[in-house]
Parts: structure tokens; C-alpha cells; sequence
């Protein structure tokens, strides 16, 4: 169990290390978000009713397109070089190697919504009307169930020829449901209209069930050729 | 590990003089003692990429301690070999033993440097070092220096590997495949693209660690560096062992 918690504190340090000197993630996903951000509200030019509507949906498309791009470069640098082989055939576990490039994603992503969201309750004008503390949780949530599935089928598409096509292939498919409970449970606290309780367990019990599966099938996608 | 260390100092010694001859006296480490007995089983190894078979029924054993160089044209099954000893080609059929075990199983004793680096080419040697260190759970820096040093690099050197030449970037390659202290060791391709006055370097590097007792295999074009250094010549032709010979013998280096 230490060797995983260390291996996998080593692997985290050393991707931070690699994103801060290279900034190829962080710099694409705040430059595409906020590009979304920007068009679509001079696009839509809604009101603050019609905003606290729409507000939940196209932010989180926003994050799951933008975490794509930091799915993609999280892989690929472990491809310079082959550089996997060398995790490959050391005795490192596996499941250290994915809960590191997954808790590196969810940093990524919760610093970029970090930044992203007062712009975007700027841009559209909102005010929570509900439980505004509900979004914490939300965000948490959501932002783990992009990164943790987006991380496993990033790995799983790395050998594939077009791996930027084949990622939101296989991932978006399968976010269905947890976007469906972040774009519900962000409406419904934005709008004040009653509880986002059911969503926000809903996306607890997607994410307990995909870690696991994740976790369960990492061994056999690192070792395949 | 003494004998490692005594031998890397021996080795820092001739490259000082400037004496760079694997084949001449200055280099001629004494003979070593070494267990005879196979350290490395295959037996009927296929190995197929779709319908192309890149091993074709590979049987052999190999000795401990020996130094092995593999040889063959372009796509004879030389790198699969290799790939698969090191656990990261899976045998289609057949199976291999590494000290009684399977390849990912026996991982500590295998130290793999592959054609591509391996290694990170926005960190240090030094960072890339600690961080698979880390992997092997080696702690400290001190065998991280030390296996820098064994390889004549500076763990001071705070340039990125991506600015690294590429005689050094083998060399810290050959670092990172060592750093474990496994027992046996698989080259793939040292020498390429390094010039001569390096790859000698390396065959002397290589004689060292052999003399420490590992057993060596080395994939390489350019056999005529390790003759009077190799204990065994492989030869491979289209996926298959067809011969091993104990001398380079002129006509097959030719086809090399």
C-alpha cells in the first residue's frame, strides 16, 4: 500500500512538473473555454432567467471539451520516447500510474473551472438562487467523473491512429448520464428550484461504480501492445 | 555492488588514459567467474503481429554471466526477441523463463534500455532518474548518482535530456536501465546513431558489467565493436535463431 501511495506521489509530482515547464494542457483548455464562453454568450445574449436555464449545460460541455485536450496531452507525453515501457517493465502497480495521470487531470480541470466559473457568471449574469454550497459537491463529482473515465479511455485509445477522434468517441457516449446529472443539479441550484440531492448521488454512484470498473481494468490496458 | 563500483572505477581509469580499445590489453578486465547454468529459457516462441510472424518458434537457452550479441538483418526478429524477454511483447505461443519465472514476474532482475530514450525529455537526467527510482523503490539520490557517475555523466547537470547529445542521452538511458542493479541486462541498438569514439565508451561501459557479473544481451548492427568483448554471437534470420558462434566470423559480419 505505500509503495502504490508513493509510487503514486511520484508519478502526480512528476507530471505537475512536466505540465508546469511545458503548460500545454492548462494553456489550450483556458484558451478553448474561454473562447466557448465568450462566443456563446454573444451568441445567445440571454436574459437571467433564460441564462440559470442553459447556464449548467454549457458550462459543463465547456470543461468536458476543454478536459479532452488535457486527456489527450497527459498520454502523449508519456509516448515521446516510449517512455511508457520503461513504467512497463518496472514492478510498479498499474493502478499507480492511473490514479496518478486521473488525480493529475482533476487538478488540471478544477483549476481551470476555478478560473472559468466567475467568468462565466459574469458573462451571463447569474446569481444562485439556491443552496449555493450544493455546487461544491457538484463540481467535485462531475469534474472526477470526466477525468477518471476520460483518463481510462485516453490510455485505452493511445495506440489507436487517430486518438483525438477515437477519445471523445468513446467517452462521450458513456458521460451521458454523469453530464446529464451535472447539467440537472447545476439548473436546478442556479434557478433555486428545489433539491439537487437526487443528481448529486446519482453522480457519487456513477463514480463509485466507474472507478472501480477503471481501476479493475487499467492492468489489462497497460499491458497490452 | 562492490565489484560494480570497483569495476566502474577501473573502467574511469582507462578512459582517462585515453586508451579506448575494447579489443586491445588496456580493456582486457580479468576473466570472470560465471555460472554456466541457463538464466534464460525459450522454448517454441511465437510471436505474430496480425499475420506476420516475427518469431517463429525460438528455442533456446541462455547462460548467466555471458555476453550475448544478437544479430540479424532488418526485421529478422531481433528487437521482438528482445522485447519479449523484457515482458513487453506477449508470446503469441511459447514461453520463456527468466530464473524460473515468467518476464513480469522476474522484472527486478531485468534492466531494459530500448532504441527510443525512455526516458523525459523536459527533466534532468537526475529528475528522470530519481522518479524511476522511485518505481523500483529505491529511495535517495545516492544510487542515482552513483549510477550517473558509472556511466560517465554529471549528476549536476541540470540541462534537460531533450538538449542532450546523443551519445549522452545513450548513455543516461543505459543509466536509467541499470539503476535497479538487475542481473540481466537487454540492449537494444546501444551503439546507433552514437559516434565511434562514444560506442567504444559504451563497449567499455558494457565489459565492466559483464565482468561484474550480469548477463548482457545486445541487439546491435555494428557487431565488429564487441568482438574480443562477446562471449556469444546470435544469430537471427527471419524470426528464428539460425546459428551461435563464439567468434564473429568474417562472413556473416559482412552481411552486418
Amino acid at each position: 500500500m505505500s509503495s502504490l501511495r508513493s509510487i503514486t506521489l511520484a508519478t502526480l509530482t512528476k507530471d505537475i512538473r512536466l505540465e508546469w515547464r511545458s503548460r500545454d494542457a492548462i494553456n489550450s483548455m483556458l484558451f478553448f473555454s474561454l473562447l466557448v464562453v465568450v462566443i456563446f454568450s454573444f451568441s445567445f445574449d440571454p436574459n437571467a432567467e433564460e441564462s440559470r436555464e442553459i447556464a449548467g449545460g454549457l458550462i459543463w460541455v465547456a470543461f468536458l471539451f476543454a478536459a479532452v485536450v488535457a486527456l489527450n496531452q497527459t498520454w502523449a507525453r508519456e509516448l515521446r520516447n516510449q517512455v511508457l515501457d520503461a513504467y512497463r517493465v518496472s514492478p510498479a502497480p498499474a493502478n499507480a500510474l492511473f490514479v496518478a495521470k486521473a488525480l493529475g487531470n482533476f487538478i488540471l480541470v478544477s483549476l481551470l473551472e476555478a478560473v472559468m466559473a466567475p467568468l462565466f457568471m459574469i458573462f451571463y449574469n447569474l446569481r444562485v438562487l439556491g443552496p449555493s454550497w450544493q455546487l461544491i459537491p457538484v463540481a467535485i463529482l462531475g469534474t472526477w467523473a470526466l477525468v477518471v473515465n476520460g483518463t481510462f479511455f485516453a490510455a485505452m485509445s493511445l495506440r489507436t491512429r487517430s486518438r483525438e477522434i477515437m477519445l471523445p468517441l468513446l467517452l462521450f457516449p458513456i458521460s451521458i448520464p454523469a453530464v446529464q446529472s451535472m447539467v440537472e443539479a447545476t439548473r436546478i441550484i442556479l434557478a433555486g428550484d428545489g433539491s439537487a440531492r437526487f443528481w448529486i448521488v446519482l453522480l457519487l454512484t456513477y463514480d463509485v461504480v466507474f472507478t472501480t470498473a477503471c481501476l479493475a481494468l487499467f492492468g489489462t490496458i497497460l499491458q497490452a501492445e | 555492488m562492490t565489484d560494480l563500483v570497483i569495476v566502474t572505477n577501473e573502467m574511469q581509469r582507462i578512459l582517462r588514459s585515453g586508451k579506448l580499445r575494447p579489443d586491445s590489453e588496456c580493456c582486457n578486465f580479468p576473466t570472470p567467474v560465471t555460472d554456466a547454468a541457463p538464466i534464460i529459457t525459450v522454448s517454441n516462441l511465437i510471436k505474430q503481429f496480425g499475420r506476420f510472424a516475427a518469431l517463429r518458434g525460438v528455442t533456446a537457452e541462455f547462460d548467466a554471466g555471458k555476453f550475448h550479441v544478437i544479430l540479424g538483418d532488418n526485421g529478422a526478429g531481433k528487437t521482438t526477441l528482445l522485447r519479449a524477454l523484457a515482458g513487453l511483447a506477449h508470446p503469441t505461443r511459447g514461453t520463456i523463463s527468466i530464473l524460473g519465472k515468467n518476464p513480469q514476474d522476474a522484472c527486478r532482475e531485468v534492466g531494459y534500455m530500448a532504441h527510443p530514450s525512455l526516458l523525459y525529455d523536459e527533466m534532468s537526467g537526475l529528475e528522470n532518474l530519481r522518479y524511476f527510482a522511485r518505481l523500483y523503490d529505491i529511495a535517495g539520490d545516492g544510487r542515482c548518482e552513483q549510477v550517473i557517475r558509472s556511466v560517465r555523466l554529471d549528476p549536476e547537470l541540470a540541462r534537460p535530456v531533450g538538449q542532450y547529445s546523443q551519445g549522452m542521452r545513450q548513455r543516461m538511458s543505459l543509466a536509467r536501465a541499470i539503476l535497479h542493479d538487475p542481473t540481466i541486462l537487454l540492449l537494444d541498438e546501444p551503439f546507433s546513431n552514437v559516434d565511434v569514439h562514444s560506442a567504444r565508451e559504451m563497449v567499455v561501459l558494457l565489459k565492466g558489467m559483464r565482468y561484474a557479473g550480469k548477463t548482457i544481451f545486445v541487439v546491435t548492427h555494428q557487431a565488429s565493436l564487441l568482438e574480443g568483448v562477446a562471449d556469444e554471437f546470435v544469430w537471427m534470420r527471419d524470426g528464428q535463431i539460425v546459428d551461435r558462434t563464439s567468434t564473429l566470423t568474417p562472413d556473416r559480419a559482412g552481411t552486418q
